[in-house]
């Protein structure tokens, strides 16, 4: 860890200097703008954004950059510690202080919330690819925030709905007793009923502290279900998913993760997660142009490959700049909210979500995948972890943009 | 002035002109964090440096002003002095409540108990409709002062910050240098002599476990108004820890301690973030070396030094 965070510093500063040193005497005037990763890098979300989700950064702007050497980016970040606080503290400073005009990232929902309510304030633009909470595009929705990659409501409705078309039709919920758990559970039985399926029972957990889900995880065995639904996040999820191989559930009954992410079952391993069902609207090895991405990628960080939040970083900044650029860079400098516009505005096309769009309410539109995980024996090599088990079509995968209640929506 | 000693009133004048001068060279903000922090850790050194009670669970005070001031900023359209004395009447409401409880017993076993309602309350904030679980309450306006001046600029913010954090530092030193104070150090230093004097050794713990959770809250109402959010973090348990170590680093039993040592911690989280992890390493080693080196904390140890009382 030490090391790759060493070289990777390295690294940026090498591209920065070599940039800094060849564009200084071409032109004196030259726009610059500057992007601001707030990002988990000590944290439990490091390996799914942190030092990932620079470097995808800085991928996007060298790319960028190559193309259209008017342009001058420069890259701060910064750890937000899992604190809305220290998060808000932090994009306060970058806004009035360092002239950050983008930040991106934001991998934690009280996070995201705070720092959207302060681009919204300042008029700068803030585009959460971390955060899960649909509300970024619903009740706290505004004119300067976009939300990229995923939210609760499409990881609910693509493991609901997309589980039960593939056989899973019966569910049991292991739920984390507090309003997030409450709120995935009842969404994820809504799409499960909705596709004709049912849910055969649930049990709540008490949070936070809970360790030992043992005696959870034999009631889940004892209803039958095909699927037992995980309506928790973080520690809970890996605990439940580490037991429930260790008491052979996962040989009766499907798992179903519901914030399950690469970076976690690469973690935990493909003995203990084989068979695990999650959602993800990214993986690197979905078609050529993903795998084109990833092996751009790669080096850049020691050979991993990119988690979809990471894939969302490069994907959105790639998108901003575009927009820059066609209503001119000190335009967008000036005016967040406008750039928001034009972003919505123009088509979003890049290697890792394909062709999109972004609505009004800030959500940004791509299919969402269902996966399950390989048995060490399927998989080829590192990092060949998923299969696809459906695909939700974007018009599908998210929010109806009418039920949402974001303000922004005309009616 | 207000039973100031020498060096203390110069201290004090420092400290003020400190205030006034710093919002030209630093980022406001962080100054008014700085302040909110500072506010907390002398509330909390109230407890443990003059009457030697170890609070494990002050997050709990401070979160919950945090979480009332927003609320009632917010949903209820207080005016912020409103908003936050609403905040610092419920915590002193809370503070009676666990003190009742927690007061009975001494050292390491009081602080378990503080530490248990705390994560009580902890629990309950994750379950309470009004907090917004995870997502915490955000989007707190700033509002208008008396129902007049706007605090949306941040110097005006500071002003206000800088007002309430003085008045609360005068007024801990006021009663840390009252009767009252007297009493209490009396207990800090021998409790069942207090108790042969015929001093209520009890009512006075409670009352000063209550006015410290009351002005917790106030910096914990202040704090949530500058950011405009309240979230779990205020409340949970690392917050405890952190005030802790805030006053351990300046000087536990110091006036000027707590100050310095939120200083210290508010600028390593702030200036160290660009650093990722290592936010989290640096400060424990500064918590290490702290307690090896100068066990008394910084101005404690200096204090020491040079005799004075700081």
């Amino acid at each position: 860890m030490r090391l790759s965070r060493r070289s990777l510093l390295a690294s940026a500063a090498a591209v920065g200097g070599t940039a800094a040193l060849a564009a200084r005497p071409a032109r004196a005037q030259q726009a610059t703008l500057k992007v601001g990763v707030l990002t988990d890098m000590s944290g439990p979300y490091q390996d799914l954004a942190g030092p990932g989700s620079i470097a995808a950064t800085q991928m996007a702007i060298a790319e960028f950059t190559a193309a259209n050497p008017g342009l001058r980016v420069e890259v701060v970040s910064a750890d937000h510690q899992n604190r809305a606080d220290v998060a808000a503290g932090t994009a306060r400073q970058w806004i009035d202080r360092d002239g950050v005009d983008l930040i991106i990232d934001l991998s934690n929902s009280a996070v995201a919330l705070a720092v959207s309510g302060i681009g919204r304030e300042k008029n700068k633009a803030v585009v959460a690819t971390g955060a899960a909470t649909s509300d970024l595009s619903g009740r706290a929705c505004n004119a300067n925030t976009i939300h990229w990659v995923y939210d609760t409501y499409m990881l609910a409705k693509s493991t609901g709905g997309a589980m039960v078309k593939a056989g899973g039709d019966s569910w049991f919920f292991l739920t984390a007793d507090y309003a997030f758990g409450h709120a995935l559970e009842r969404d994820v039985s809504e799409f499960v009923r909705n596709s004709g399926g049912r849910v055969v029972g649930s049990v709540r957990t008490p949070f936070p502290g809970t360790t030992d889900f043992s005696s959870f995880l034999i009631q889940a065995q004892a209803s039958r279900a095909k699927v037992l639904g995980l309506a928790n996040a973080g520690t809970d999820t890996i605990n439940c998913i580490k037991q429930a191989k260790e008491f052979g559930i996962s040989r009766s009954m499907k798992v179903a993760g519901l914030l399950v992410f690469l970076s976690d079952v690469h973690a935990l391993g493909l003995d203990v997660c084989q068979g695990l069902v999650l959602s993800e609207s990214f993986y690197w090895d979905l078609n050529d142009r993903t795998r084109a991405f990833s092996s751009r990628y790669s080096p850049r960080m020691q050979g991993k490959r990119p988690s979809m939040v990471q894939a969302g970083n490069y994907s959105c900044v790639l998108h901003y700049l575009k927009a820059a650029k066609e209503m001119g860079y000190a335009q967008a400098k000036a005016d967040g909210a406008a750039t928001i516009a034009m972003m919505k505005k123009i088509q979003a096309d890049d290697d890792c979500f394909g062709a999109g769009a972004i609505r009004e309410d800030g959500r940004k539109i791509h299919p969402a995948y269902l996966f399950e995980v390989k048995a060490p024996s399927e998989s080829k090599g590192a990092y060949d972890y998923y299969k696809v088990l459906g695909t939700t079509p974007g018009d599908e995968a998210f929010r109806p943009i009418a039920a949402g209640g974001c303000s922004l929506v005309r009616s | 002035m207000m039973g100031f000693s020498r060096p203390q009133n110069i201290a004090f004048w420092v400290m003020v002109a400190a205030i006034m001068i710093a919002p030209a060279i630093l980022y406001p903000v962080f100054l008014m964090k700085v302040m909110c922090f500072a506010l907390f850790a002398c509330a909390f050194n109230l407890l443990i440096g003059y009457v030697g009670l170890g609070s494990f669970g002050h997050a709990a005070f401070f979160g919950m002003g945090a979480y009332i001031t927003a609320h009632t900023a917010k949903v209820w359209g207080l005016t912020p002095e409103l908003a936050i004395l609403a905040g610092g009447t419920v915590a002193a409401g809370l503070g009676l409540v666990f003190g009742w409880l927690a007061i009975r017993r001494q050292g390491i076993y009081f602080a378990m108990i503080t530490l248990a309602l705390a994560q009580m309350n902890y629990f309950l904030c994750t379950q309470w409709e009004f907090t917004g679980g995870e997502d915490g309450i955000q989007g707190v306006p700033r509002g208008y002062l008396f129902g007049i001046i706007s605090l949306k600029s941040d110097l005006a913010m500071y002003g206000v910050v800088a007002v309430i954090f003085v008045a609360g530092f005068l007024l801990i030193h006021r009663i840390v240098h009252s009767p009252f104070g007297q009493v209490l150090k009396a207990i800090r230093e021998n409790e069942p002599r207090a108790t042969s004097l015929g001093y209520r050794v009890d009512d006075y713990k409670l009352m000063v476990f209550v006015l410290s959770a009351a002005i917790a809250g106030i910096a914990g109402g202040l704090k949530s108004l500058v950011f405009g959010i309240a979230t779990l973090t205020d409340v949970n348990f690392p917050m405890s820890g952190e005030v802790i170590l805030m006053a351990l680093l300046g000087g536990m039993g110091t006036i000027f301690g707590p100050v310095v040592g939120a200083a210290i911690v508010i600028a390593m989280q702030n200036y160290l973030a660009p650093f990722g992890a290592w936010v989290t390493v640096t400060q424990g080693v500064v918590f290490v070396v702290c307690v090896l080196a100068f066990r008394r904390g910084l101005v404690g140890e200096l204090a020491a030094r040079r005799r004075l009382s700081l």
